[in-house]
């Protein structure tokens, strides 16, 4: 026995040795890159340049949210019952004891109490919803801020607007699910908004519906849209946006070392995937506690649809639709009716027109500004938002629009806050609508003027020494400089110098070096 | 097209038919055409609501002189904007207030719509009292209930009916 014992360790460090330097794993791939050829395109890969700003992050926070919303969402598929078959419930939960209900309601509500884990699961895929549509807002609003969608770039932002809009219809559609009081309503006004589109309306709403509303299908079908159909696009939507990611790289903040033609930053492996991976865990961390801590959508507490009579005060959709729904609110009542047919543009602009508008500008920015400015060139150093004053104007003005109408989607919660009359609020967003955004749009024009004309704006303020001399006099002289005052926060953190990495030509060029000024170890930058 | 027909009974969401003496000045139900209380129709475009103004027949608009009997009057349920029910009274100043996006109606003047989206006024159910004392549609909507719709006529698509 001894004598086997001894002899193990010394033949497995021998069959190590013979392995060479990266042992099973070396092996693994390369068994991998004869057959397949892994090596050419994992060598992109892990050398993707990652240039290193906290606003970097955002984008990040949409893909982690929506991981979070794929493994909770599949989790929820095992128990819920897409079908208005009207029901009784006798569950654990004793408020709902004989109530009428569709299956749909009743699987999530026992979703919810029955099943272990079930309520979290349903807080969580509901809690990085809403934070996956924003995290593509404020994504976006830095895209556009910093001018990252200019060319080449102009595709990568249509598919993003592509995925926003998704998000938001995706996030609609399973809001709708559970057939609850509230969401239930929810389908009733977007069965009128179909009905408000002339010519089509009518037979847009019963195509979809399969009859008038509610009809028994509108759950099943949305379902199918929520779960498989959506989902599918914006997967391969996603892999479209960090496909052409990859291959046209990241854009970067000026700074030292940076020009149009190169990209600074840490790469893939090892060092941004510790980070990212570090990140992804406490985004999904963050959304668990949120759904831990945090009520949202309480579907028991609201009732089933099957009683379409009933409906309360403060009722407001998901925070995504509110710009919509504030839209609809302050819109006068102004309906064309002549030769027959009816115009009803009170829900016609606010909720298909106004929304059509909005998007397709953000579609259509990047070549509008294109054809402004006469600028085709390419570029990849981002602007910073004061220099570009019209722009940046522009993004607040139109950000200040749709904050406005989101506001004036709570105008009865507002009203009965601040004990004023509906009359006054609702007149106070009308006016606002108008003047906010004009009010916005011009203060940060002005602001951007105001920053430009600062001396040493965007640098690292140094310290002021004061002395007062033996007259009394005081005297104020700046600090020695500290290496690092340009730019700093602009530059990659440096990782230690014990990764050592072999340099390889690959994506467009050779690489100059694992340290271009010698002095951050771990930063590379490589030609475009 | 509604389920309201020419003597059709006002029932409650039980099924139990309304009583001309059941409410009192000032209170409002919600009802449904006999039978159809739990039908998708009857819950999606049929649902009325109920008021009793006043204790003495009141008139709404002009034509509409036998509609209110002893002070009831009945407003189809869907707003004219988008479709919900217009669930909120306002009792003193006698509004109807919609949940949703908070047009009101006036309840004595014909449902016209006083402040907020809604384009028209509530359709209103004319009203009569059965020899037993229950309260009848004397016949169905004149106009198609509920949102704008581009085949809606401005008549508004004759008696009873709806959108589709």
């Amino acid at each position: 026995m001894s004598t086997t014992e001894a002899a193990k360790p010394r033949t497995r460090r021998e069959a190590k040795a013979a392995l060479g330097p990266y042992g099973r794993v070396q092996q693994a791939v390369d068994e991998l890159d004869d057959r397949i050829g892994v090596a050419k395109g994992g060598r992109v890969f892990l050398d993707k340049i990652f240039p290193d700003h906290w606003s970097f992050m955002l984008g990040e926070i949409a893909l982690y949210s929506f991981i979070v919303l794929l493994a909770t969402g599949v989790f929820l598929t095992l128990y819920f019952v897409p079908s208005q078959t009207t029901v009784v419930y006798h569950g654990v939960y004793r408020p709902l004891d004989g109530v009428h209900m569709s299956q749909a309601y009743l699987s999530t509500v026992n979703l919810s109490f029955s099943v272990r884990s079930g309520l979290l699961m349903r807080q969580m895929h509901h809690w990085s919803a809403d934070i996956f549509i924003a995290s593509i807002v404020v994504h976006m609003a830095r895209i556009f801020f910093t001018g990252a969608f200019r060319k080449p770039r102009e595709l990568n932002w249509t598919i993003g607007i592509t995925l926003l809009i998704l998000a938001i219809l995706n996030g609609f559609i399973g809001y709708s699910l559970p057939d609850d009081l509230v969401s239930g309503t929810g389908l009733r006004i977007a069965y009128s908004i179909l009905l408000s589109i002339p010519f089509v309306g009518s037979y847009l709403a019963s195509f979809l519906w399969g009859g008038n509303f509610p009809g028994h299908i509108i759950i099943e079908r949305f379902y199918i849209i929520h779960v498989l159909i959506i989902p599918l696009v914006i997967l391969g939507l996603l892999g479209a946006h960090l496909g052409l990611l990859v291959r046209q790289k990241h854009t970067q903040f000026p700074g030292k070392g940076r020009t149009e033609h190169n990209v600074v930053g840490t790469p893939m492996f090892p060092t941004f995937m510790a980070k990212t991976t570090g990140f992804m865990l406490m985004v999904g961390g963050g959304i668990g506690l949120l759904a831990g801590l945090a009520q949202i959508n309480p579907i028991w507490q609201f009732g089933p649809y099957t009683d379409a009579s009933k409906i309360s005060y403060a009722v407001q959709p998901d925070w995504y639709m509110g710009f919509l729904d504030g839209a609809l609110r302050i819109m006068p009542s102004w309906e064309w009716s002549a030769w027959g047919h009816t115009v009803p543009w009170e829900v016609l602009f606010p909720a298909v027109i106004f929304p059509g508008l909005l998007f397709n500008l953000c579609f259509a920015w990047p070549f509008l500004e294109r054809h402004f400015t006469k600028d085709n060139e390419l570029h990849n150093l981002l602007d910073r938002p004061r220099n570009r004053p019209k722009r940046t104007a522009a993004g607040a003005a139109v950000f200040a629009l749709v904050f406005t109408l989101f506001a004036a989607s709570s105008t009865d919660v507002l009203a009965n806050f601040f004990h004023v009359s509906l009359n006054v609020t609702l007149w106070f967003f009308r006016i606002s609508v108008f003047v906010v955004p004009v009010i916005v749009g011009f203060a940060a024009w002005r602001i951007c003027l105001e920053m430009q004309g600062v001396h040493g704006i965007g640098k690292r303020k140094r310290a002021l020494i004061v002395s007062r001399s033996e007259a009394g006099e005081y005297t104020a002289v700046p600090s020695e400089p500290r290496p690092g005052d340009d730019h700093h926060e602009l530059e990659a953190e440096p990782v230690p110098r014990t990764i050592e990495l072999e340099p390889v030509a690959v994506g467009g060029g050779p690489r100059t070096g694992t340290s271009p000024d010698g002095d951050d170890a771990g930063v590379r930058r490589v030609n475009r | 097209m509604t389920d309201w027909r020419k003597g059709t009974r006002l029932v409650d969401i039980n099924g139990r038919p309304v009583h001309k003496d059941d409410i009192q000045p000032g209170g409002l139900l919600t009802v449904y055409p006999a039978g159809l209380q739990h039908t998708d129709n009857g819950q999606a475009i049929d649902q009325t609501v109920l008021i009793r103004v006043q204790s003495t027949k009141l008139v709404t608009q002009k034509g509409r002189e036998t509609w209110g009997p002893t002070g009831y009057v009945a407003y189809s349920k869907m707003c004219t904007h988008l479709g919900c029910p217009v669930g909120l009274y306002e009792q003193e100043l006698e509004l109807l207030v919609c949940p949703c996006h908070q047009s009101m109606f006036n309840v004595r003047d014909g449902a016209v719509p006083q402040f907020g989206p809604a384009p028209r006024p509530l359709p209103q159910l004319p009203l009569a009292i059965d020899d037993q004392g229950y309260l009848v549609a004397q016949s169905g909507y004149d106009q198609a209930v509920g949102p704008g719709f581009w085949e809606r006529t401005s008549q508004g698509n004759g008696p009873g009916s709806t959108q589709t």
